[in-house]
């Protein structure tokens, strides 16, 4: 029988095999694993079983530590358990894991390894992780491509039940759990007989019961602990042996031979390299490369790594070795050798082969390339009398010079490979075309095939990169398709063609596909100067499709997958040009028909015509253009800016040496305004006749890119021609005013929100406003001007600023402006506002999620500084302890405070008793009393700069604290409702002066849009794919439970005056706040462009009901809850199904829909009357001091 | 005792209350509870073409919207592949209907492409219904567009949906055609069984604070019985077709009225949607007897088009001197 082979990436090649072995799953999101999980869970909601036939329970938990510690209560009750995990997440699991093997408890945990935070986070992939966890007593199996990721799902599973020992199977995150590969299926046939069920059985046996009671979790004593933790010694002894048993026994069943140490390469090699993981898979390749070339080389691929048997190294290694070089895919820094170099050399000299040299290096760390160039670096290496130990390969390391030099020209894939590489938008599916393309051409063709998909860290604008491969031998390429390798180069966005360097990517000979703006015969004069020189000196085939205009015509509005996927297939010939259509086809059938035939008919249509408007260019035989590619960053950015953030931007950042960067991971702030992207099709554009001068647009704008400005009309002056203008109507300045409101065209992203949002309507057609979209190609240039004017116009003084209207509001300086959220955010406003409140006195603690990334990912940074410098500093430490971490940064300041209080005290006779006492009292209530402080605060700097008394100094390193400071905690619902919120609790208990603003967009969004504790009743959400099935927590009435802390629910869209106050107060108020933010996000499925109008309709429902609790009111005998929102008018299904998120759960459904809706309903009216019940209570005549605080 | 049945597109009906295309079907119990109140028949919500690609289209978008764009996450929404756009779920719901009431059941479709008219009609024919309603919604809007090349599309239509089925089919017509009479007789040769007089439009409003356009449902009252009432009294005996009477159907008056002009049923939502509907289908049809009883009609047959234009003394009264005696009945006061 033909073995069935399929497309598949990593993750799903894991989880299919993890969910069928399993009873009991407990996840949580977590990149790049997250999808192991979400397929489990979607599995199990169609019912899909296990191999016994019963479906899997899988349950999300709130952090990866509660999951371990779900999985470990499965486990000791006898079930079959897993979980999926990586990095931070593997990281809370430890604790578990040390009890789970202890044990002695056979389970398999799925990890996608990857990076740890340290100097920065990244989701990328590398062993730091895993090797975080080799002290545990837990088996660790590495698997080096998506074949071995589903083949050790199951080895593993199998040697943890006979061994006891539990495993951990891993696999480099992104490159194996991402890559799409072509693989053979282990069948449910195939996996009944890998698995010994009275194994299963004997697990259960072991399993707590009262039937038959035992206990586990001893505390114990000296005289015995130690006995103890000896006794597991046989287990670990019979482990490699068990595992080889397992590996055997899978090659019986499947063909598929496995071993604790492969090694590949000449049998009398001299010099050998010893590697596990992906990076194995090219040591493997180009070793064959290599020997056939006649050089004495070998790699050893480590697969059991730990228990680690001397025994099996030792007998894997050619007697003939004289050197070895480790490649370990972590850094431990401050050790003698990275880990498996260290288990080399041991193993080395317990196993009795002396006279052999060891280097150990790194490579890979956080998904770095590793290329069968930098392999044969390493083994080259090997060749010199005294190689480099310790070394680095990949990076140039100009620090400590632990880099190998590496020939970028070798190469080794075989010739026959065709390898396409194609840019894409995020949102135009390109990266899902390609996924598609792939699966055609490895499920219905023979050929061998691999997709991997490279993102830019955005999240609206994405730029992504497919790297598609395949051919008539299998494809064994964890890398990149290498520069000048391509055989096609796609370009599926026109404007691309300015800034994006494409087809260095392509082989001579190769075919270049653009989505053109232009025909084939207008097309090449259009080109810049690059694109026309590369196609001529590379002679390139060019082939241009006008795709816009087929989606336009065909319904597919921005979406160019389709249009591409189609045009591939019919320039390539991979497949006969009717059977490629055919199949594309019913791939479309197969991917849209549940979601109607109207969307199939619009996707066939787009794939007839585009084989209709599909011209190849005749190439003129010189250069024409005029035009040169844009340079990314402007020549008068600040050199960092220039030298490593634009080389970043130009996807140059893996040439960055290591001396460009900072040691400690501290970077500039302010760097987004350098970095423009130019995403806009349409922007705003003023009509200074009908503004009212509200500044609502600029509260709004989710990407500060709309600001207004009231100034001197003098300095009209030099302002641009086009620049526009009016006289202010803020009584509250003086006369000769002028106005203006300005977008800046190259950062806004065309979300229409602050469009939606003006309330200034033409009186003789409503239809227009005093702001109106307008095509931004016409304005680009002008208003790149005018804007760079306005900038140049002073901002007013803050202190002549009542910050308690809108309008006023807005004049404040963003001090967060350009982010890479998403276009029409619900985030970001206010993230903005508070930054322009205070962001000039500042401290950010942020929780990893969207804002850490829209925040604080490279290469930019949206967190910006006034005209003097200042601005918010921020720090993101991880997810789970954000408010811990925001709490000690307050802790800080108050300690620093009062210190330099009780010094100042003692410097009355240098500084004055006078001007002592007004530090001491200032009153800072208001933005003049800070301003008066930081000019005392100067002065003082001043006055004793220079003195030699060490009070003295610690005095002036200290006299900014004098200076009140304002401590923000920002996160979203994961962090604050689900895996922070201990943290949290604590803090707001803790009676500090922090502020924490949570962005509740009801769902994690980072990851995907995975239920929270925040997700409401009847949503359909990742992890509650049958639609929520219980209410939303209500985090705000726990809070005001404790009396002391001041809590408001807000929601911009609904009310800005009433977000615009509760911010000021929650600052002002001298204790904790806490601010709920209703955060319309991509995750909930309408427009957002009408997400403020949604928000209204959260208000209107009852679902969201605005209020207050100023704890100061219960001081003053007043009740401190204040409701803001007015009764429900409107039922909550009309808000609701505005949404996907709601509305596909009838569609899936209707008789659960109905019910959840029903019970949401009811959910909203108890709230509502609760919280008016509570509003209406008498609370006496001051007695209810909120005294709790200390 | 008297008499309340009625036959209406071939079906026998105990009494000429029927439930029209709203959400009272939506739910199975409550179409049941209606039915033991007395309801003869319910027509069901209308299933909209429209909606159905709107849906699909949406979603399609809603899904795709950011899928596979960023490193962290595959999409933003679950897509397991367990929704399902079609009429599906109509079509369960019409099989629902059909096994928990013993009362006919009509199913309504609203459209407005060829493909979807036959293709849904047929489909919900063999889901169980005993007639279909075709609503047949369509604002002009477009200048170059006659009113005869409207009314042409529109009774090709009916021909095409008509050779698709083997129930009864009904047609719901606007009242904003030239001449009612005409149109409505092409509709039955196209192949009516039944017309539904008049569909109701949701009007736009105006907020004069915000400026803008609003859409409210306002549902109606009795007065609203008059347009059809006229119009149904002009077409009694006219037309070879069952006439149904919706729009405004409150009260027992309201629906005695409908049987006078001439009407086989009455359709009522507004009232039962308002009220408790089960005690207001119970009030309606024991108020309807008692007037019976009172005024000695045996039967709602006897009173079936008894005022209709052909019917009355004054035929007059249903036309434009109509018009004038009314304006011209009005007196000045001293």
């Amino acid at each position: 029988m033909k073995k069935p082979v399929i497309m598949i990436d990593g993750n799903e090649a894991t989880a299919s095999v993890a969910h069928r072995l399993s009873e009991v799953i407990a996840i949580y999101p977590i990149t790049p694993s997250s999808n192991m999980g979400e397929f489990a869970d979607e599995w199990s909601a169609k019912k899909q079983p296990n191999l016994w036939g019963t479906i899997p329970l899988v349950v999300e938990m709130q952090s990866e530590g509660g999951a371990a510690g779900a999985v470990h209560g499965a486990l000791q009750t006898g079930a079959l358990s897993t979980t999926f995990t990586a990095s931070q997440g593997l990281l809370l699991m430890i604790p578990n894991m040390y009890k789970i093997s202890g044990e002695l408890t056979s389970t398999v945990f799925h990890v996608a390894a990857r990076s740890i935070a340290a100097h920065a986070l990244s989701i990328y992939g590398d062993h730091q992780d895993v090797m975080a966890c080799r002290q545990t007593g837990w088996a660790l199996l590495s698997s080096g491509g998506v074949q071995e990721a589903h083949d050790f799902a199951a080895i593993a599973q199998m040697a943890t039940l006979k061994s006891r020992v539990p495993f951990l199977h891993f696999f480099e995150g992104f490159r194996t759990s991402h890559e799409v590969a072509k693989i053979f299926q282990l069948t449910d046939e195939e996996l009944r007989q890998l698995i010994d069920e009275d194994l299963i059985r004997a697990h259960r046996a072991r399993a707590l019961s009262p039937e038959h009671p035992v206990l586990r979790g001893s505390a114990q004593n000296p005289d015995v602990y130690f006995q103890m933790r000896e006794a597991v010694n046989p287990y670990y002894e019979a482990t490699p042996g068990i595992v080889q048993e397992a590996m055997d026994k899978f090659a019986q069943v499947t063909g598929r031979q496995y071993n604790l140490f492969d090694y590949v390469g000449d049998p009398k090699a001299e010099r050998v390299m010893v590697i596990m993981g992906s990076g194995a898979e090219t040591a493997e390749e180009t070793v064959k490369y290599l020997t056939e070339k006649g050089e004495k080389v070998g790699v050893i691929r480590v697969r059991l790594y730990r228990p680690f048997s001397l025994e099996h190294f030792i007998k894997a290694l050619p007697k003939s070795v004289k050197s070895i070089a480790v490649l370990d895919r972590t850094k431990e820094p401050g050790t003698s050798g990275e880990p498996l170099y260290l288990d080399v050399i041991n193993a080395l000299v317990e196993g009795n082969r002396p006279g052999i040299k060891v280097i150990g290096g790194r490579y890979g760390l956080s998904s770095k390339e590793y290329t069968p160039a930098m392999v044969k670096a390493s083994l080259d290496e090997l060749k010199k009398a005294a190689p480099k130990n310790h070394f680095t390969v990949g990076i140039n390391d100009d620090v400590s010079h632990t880099s190998l030099e590496v020939d970028e020209t070798f190469k080794i894939e075989p010739e026959e490979t065709v390898r396409c590489v194609f840019f894409g938008l995020g949102s135009d599916g390109t990266v899902g075309a390609n996924k598609n393309s792939i699966k055609i051409i490895g499920e219905e063709t023979d050929n061998f095939a691999q997709g991997y998909f490279v993102y830019d860290s955005k999240k609206s604008g994405t730029v992504t990169v497919s790297h598609l491969r395949f051919g008539s031998k299998p494809i064994r390429a964890p890398y990149l398709i290498e520069l000048n390798e391509a055989n096609f180069v796609a370009c599926h966005q026109y404007s691309f063609l300015e800034r994006v360097d494409m087809l260095k990517y392509a082989k001579p000979g190769g075919i270049f596909l653009l989505n053109s703006l232009y025909g084939p015969d207008e097309i090449w004069d259009q080109l810049p100067v690059e694109v026309q020189k590369d196609i001529l000196e590379k002679k390139l085939k060019f082939w241009v499709i006008n795709g816009y205009e087929v989606a336009e015509k065909t319904g597919m509005g921005g979406r160019m997958n389709t249009i591409m996927q189609t045009a591939f297939f019919a320039i390539s010939g991979i497949l006969p040009r009717e059977a490629a259509i055919a199949e594309i086809k019913h791939a479309i059938e197969k991917t849209y028909g549940k979601r109607g035939e109207a969307v199939v008919k619009k996707n066939f249509a787009a794939v007839d015509q585009t084989l209709e408007n599909l011209h190849e260019v005749k190439v003129p035989a010189k250069i024409t253009s005029k035009v040169t590619r844009r340079q990314s960053v402007p020549a008068e950015a600040p050199e960092f800016v220039r030298n490593v953030l634009g080389e970043i931007i130009d996807a140059n950042g893996d040439n960055i040496p290591v001396s460009a960067f900072p040691v400690d991971g501290t970077f500039p702030t302010a760097t987004t305004q350098w970095e423009k992207r130019n995403l806009a099709l349409e922007i705003p554009e003023w009509v200074p006749d009908l503004c009212i001068q509200c500044g609502k647009c600029v509260m709004v704008c989710p990407h500060a890119v709309i600001r207004h400005k009231v100034y001197d009309e003098k300095l009209l002056a030099n302002a641009p021609e086009a620049f526009k203008h009016m006289p202010s109507k803020f009584k509250e300045f003086s006369q000769g005013m002028a106005y203006t409101v300005q977008v800046a065209p190259e950062d806004c992203t065309g979300c229409t929100l602050c469009v939606e949002v003006c309330p200034a309507k033409d009186k003789t057609q409503v239809g227009r406003k005093a702001l109106n979209m307008a095509p931004q190609p016409p304005l680009r240039e002008q208003e790149n001007k005018n804007w760079d004017f306005f900038m140049s116009i002073p901002d007013l003084d803050r202190s002549l600023i009542n910050p308690s209207t809108i309008k006023n509001s807005q004049l404040l300086r963003p001090l967060f402006e350009f982010s890479g959220a998403c276009a029409g955010c619900g985030e970001t406003p206010y993230v903005k506002l508070v930054s322009q409140l205070f962001g000039d006195r500042a401290i950010v603690a942020n929780a990893t999620g969207c804002s850490s990334i829209y925040g604080g990912n490279l290469p930019t940074t949206p967190w910006a500084q006034d005209a003097n410098g200042r601005g918010p500093a921020w720090s993101n430490s991880l997810f789970e302890d954000n408010a811990e971490f925001g709490l000690g940064m307050r802790l800080t300041l108050d300690k620093h405070s009062e210190y330099a209080r009780e010094l100042i005290a003692s410097f009355e006779n240098e500084l004055g008793k006078e001007f002592v006492a007004a530090v001491l009292n200032a009153d800072q209530s208001n933005e003049a009393g800070i301003a008066a402080q930081r000019e005392r605060v100067a002065e003082l700097k001043n006055k004793l700069g220079k003195s030699s008394n060490s009070r003295a100094k610690d005095l002036v390193s200290l006299a900014d604290s004098l200076v009140k400071k304002s401590v923000w905690i920002m996160g979203g619902d994961g962090w604050a409702y689900d895996i922070g919120y201990g943290g949290l609790d604590h803090v707001l208990a803790s009676g500090r002066n922090v502020n924490i603003l949570v962005l509740d967009t009801e769902v994690y969004s980072n990851t995907g849009g995975q239920a929270s504790k925040a997700t409401p009743r009847a949503a359909v959400a990742k992890f509650a794919m049958g639609g929520k099935g219980m209410p939303k927590k209500d985090m705000g009435l726990i809070a005001m439970s404790y009396g002391y802390v001041y809590v408001a629910r807000v929601a911009m869209g609904a009310n800005d005056q009433q977000t615009l106050r509760a911010i000021l107060e929650a600052e002002a108020y001298d204790g904790p706040s806490l601010i709920i933010a209703y955060s319309h996000c991509i995750a909930h499925g309408y427009d957002l462009a009408k997400g403020l109008d949604q928000q209204k309709l959260a208000v209107q429902s009852g679902y969201w009901p605005l209020y207050r609790y100023d704890p100061r009111l219960a001081d003053e005998g007043k009740n401190p809850l204040i409701m803001e929102s007015k009764e429900p008018s409107i039922p909550l299904s009309q808000y609701a199904y505005n949404e996907t998120r709601y509305k596909m759960l009838i569609q899936m459904d209707e008789a659960r829909a109905q019910k959840l809706m029903e019970e949401a309903q009811h959910d909203a009216k108890s709230r509502w009357t609760l919280y008016q019940q509570m509003a209406a209570m008498h609370y006496g005549n001051g007695n209810g001091k909120n005294g709790n605080k200390e | 005792m008297p008499d309340l049945s009625t036959t209406y597109l071939g079906l026998n009906l105990k009494n000429p209350l029927v439930a029209s295309a709203s959400p009272l079907s939506k739910k199975i119990e409550r179409a049941r509870k209606l039915e033991e109140a007395g309801i003869s028949a319910i027509v069901m919500y209308s299933l909209f073409e429209e909606q159905i690609i709107q849906d699909s289209i949406e979603l399609d978008y809603y899904l795709s919207r950011g899928a596979d764009s960023i490193p962290e996450a595959r999409n933003h929404l679950p897509d397991g592949g367990l929704y399902r756009v079609s009429p599906e779920n109509y079509l369960k719901q019409v099989a629902g209907l059909k096994k928990a009431l013993q009362i006919p059941v009509i199913g309504s479709l609203n459209g407005y492409s060829r493909g979807g008219w036959t293709n849904y009609a047929h489909r919900i024919e063999e889901a169980g219904a005993d007639a279909l309603e075709l609503n047949m919604y369509y604002l002009a809007t477009d200048p170059d567009l006659s009113s005869s090349d409207i009314e042409n599309i529109q009774v090709e239509l009916v021909a095409e949906v008509k050779s698709a089925i083997r129930i009864p089919l009904a047609v719901k017509i606007s009242p904003f055609v030239t001449s009612v009479p005409n149109f409505v007789r092409r509709l039955v040769e196209a192949g009516a069984d039944g017309l539904v007089l008049f569909n109701r439009f949701y009007q736009p409003d105006f907020d004069l604070e915000e400026l803008e356009v609003v859409h409210t449902l306002d549902l109606s009252t009795s007065a609203d019985l008059r347009l059809p009432l006229r119009w149904i009294s002009i077409l009694h005996g006219k037309i070879n077709a069952d006439l149904a009477l919706t729009s405004g159907i409150h009260t027992s008056n309201d629906v005695l009225k409908a049987m006078m002009a001439g009407a086989r049923v009455a359709m009522t939502a507004s009232e039962l949607l308002l009220n408790d509907s089960v005690k207001r289908v119970e009030e309606i049809l024991s108020h309807v007897q008692t007037w019976m009883e009172e005024h000695e009609y045996e039967s709602i047959r006897q009173m079936q088009g008894s005022m209709s234009q052909k019917a009355v003394k004054d035929p007059a009264a249903f036309e434009r001197a109509n018009y004038m005696k009314v304006l011209n009945s009005f007196r000045e006061l001293p």
